[in-house]
């Protein structure tokens, strides 16, 4: 079996807020076609770490190579090549599905917009309700919308902050589907989640972080 | 970009459910130039106007403080000024000013609440893109409620503000205000004080401006000569380029994370 590049690469991350550190030394790869799970405790750095690799944040010391390329030294075109699914669903509640991804790819300049859209909602179930106002859509349709979103410009390194969070037992399973989908397109992804035995399940390799620090499965 | 980023890989084709059938790279256009940049600040700023129709969060509490806030003044001077065209340009840019604020607050302020502020900080595009998406926006929630203003303050105050010079130097003005004020509101944004932060930092620097506009205002509405209304113009817009350049320059470092 031929070695896959490492698509997410951490060397030795430290993060400080204020006085507190909240990650120290992590280093971390994802190889393209793996999924790697991150547990921990609330606070243990989990959430700072995902928004560093997806260049939201920057650490204080170390550095987080998207390929070959350093985040430090990247330009905006970087973040064609993330998608995010964060703890907050990033889409409009006053404007509708469609609207939204609509927006978003956009901002993304996709080459054919409307195709990519259609096939996106129906693929997470929310093309019949693509018109109706976000704000009208159930917890778990928000985060399938979040989640549409995030694959919206099919890049190859994804972060998925607790992806599960709000949904019912049937969209687990489309989001489980859509992860070995991800897994076989040759994507990376790191995932959190606070249940243990889905990210065994999801997971080729779960990874612990406790106070900042990653105990194991770097 | 993306051969550097990665080695592609070809074998990758899977169930299309979700679209994502490999190699990477096949669904977005990149390096699109200026037409790119100017859909994207079009793409946000049509994302707020839509957004602010079905809402009428911002629109609505700017119009119907403006209008409110000229009655008051109405009632102040007790409808029976001897030279209204004394006071009313000073009315109006400090009517304007207030209101501002009003609408100004909301522009990041609601991306922050609603937790949308990162996904739009997520995207492939220049800051700058998002900045002149929220100019445009908030330029136009201003001329609707200047629009509405004017002829409020003809019917309390019986002077019309309609004329082009006027209407020019509410352009001019308009845009200093909005390109300093979304800098600012972006600024203090991330802020749990922006409510009252936005207008301490804003009004000091607003000052040039809205000194300009009032005395650009009176001395069309006292008839002088075309020469001393020039300075005014010149001031504006010269205010306007420094702070779009300023705002263009610096929009991306508020965002950098330390």
């Amino acid at each position: 079996m031929t070695q896959q590049p490492a698509l997410i690469r951490c060397e030795r991350v430290t993060k400080r807020f204020g006085r507190k550190r909240v990650l120290r030394d992590v280093s971390l790869t994802v190889s393209a076609g793996e999924v790697v799970a991150l547990l921990g405790a609330n606070g243990a750095g989990k959430t700072t770490l995902l928004r560093i690799v997806a260049g939201l944040d920057r650490p204080k010391q170390g550095e987080v190579w998207l390929g070959a390329v350093p985040l430090s030294a990247a330009d905006h075109e970087i973040r064609r090549y993330i998608g995010v699914v964060a703890h907050a669903p990033l889409v409009y509640d006053g404007l509708t599905g469609a609207e939204n991804l609509r927006f978003f790819a956009r901002m993304y300049d996709l080459m054919k917009p409307e195709t990519r859209i259609e096939q996106v909602l129906r693929g997470m179930g929310l093309w019949r309700r693509r018109d109706d106002l976000v704000r009208a859509y159930s917890r778990g349709m928000i985060q399938r919308l979040a989640i549409a979103r995030a694959i919206l410009h099919d890049p190859p390194v994804l972060i998925f902050d607790e992806p599960d969070t709000g949904l019912d037992r049937e969209s687990i399973e489309l989001l489980a589907e859509l992860i070995r989908q991800l897994r076989q397109g040759k994507r990376a992804m790191l995932i959190t989640t606070h249940e243990r035995e889905r990210a065994f399940a999801w997971a080729d390799r779960v990874c612990e972080l406790r106070d900042g620090r990653l105990v194991s499965g770097s | 970009m993306m051969d550097e980023l990665l080695e592609r890989s070809s074998d990758g084709r899977t169930s299309e459910q979700f679209g994502i059938v490999g190699p990477f790279d096949t669904v977005t256009n990149r390096d699109g130039g200026l037409p790119a940049y100017l859909r994207r600040v079009w793409a946000v700023a049509a994302k707020d106007v839509r957004t602010e129709l079905r809402a009428k969060e911002i629109v609505g509490t700017m119009a119907a403080f403006a209008v409110l806030a000229a009655v008051v003044f109405g009632l102040a001077f007790d409808l029976r000024v001897p030279r209204p065209e004394l006071v009313v340009p000073g009315i109006l840019w400090v009517i304007i000013l207030f209101t501002g604020v009003l609408g100004l607050q909301r522009s990041f302020g609601s991306e922050m609440d609603r937790g949308t502020l990162t996904g739009l900080l997520l995207a492939p595009v220049e800051r700058s893109a998002l900045y002149f998406g929220k100019v445009a926006a908030n330029l136009l929630y201003f001329l609707i409620v200047e629009a509405l203003l004017a002829p409020t303050l003809l019917i309390l105050f019986d002077v019309n503000l309609m004329r082009p010079l006027i209407l020019l130097g509410l352009l001019l003005g308009t845009v200093g205000y909005t390109s300093v004020g979304t800098l600012f509101a972006a600024l203090t944004a991330q802020s749990r004080a922006r409510e009252t932060l936005l207008p301490v930092l804003l009004l000091p620097v607003l000052a040039p401006l809205f000194i300009a506009g009032v005395s650009l205002t009176t001395a069309i509405l006292s008839a002088r000569p075309l020469s001393d209304l020039w300075r005014w113009l010149v001031i504006m817009a010269l205010y306007d380029a420094l702070f779009l350049t300023i705002a263009f320059l610096l929009f991306d470092l508020i965002w950098e994370q330390s």
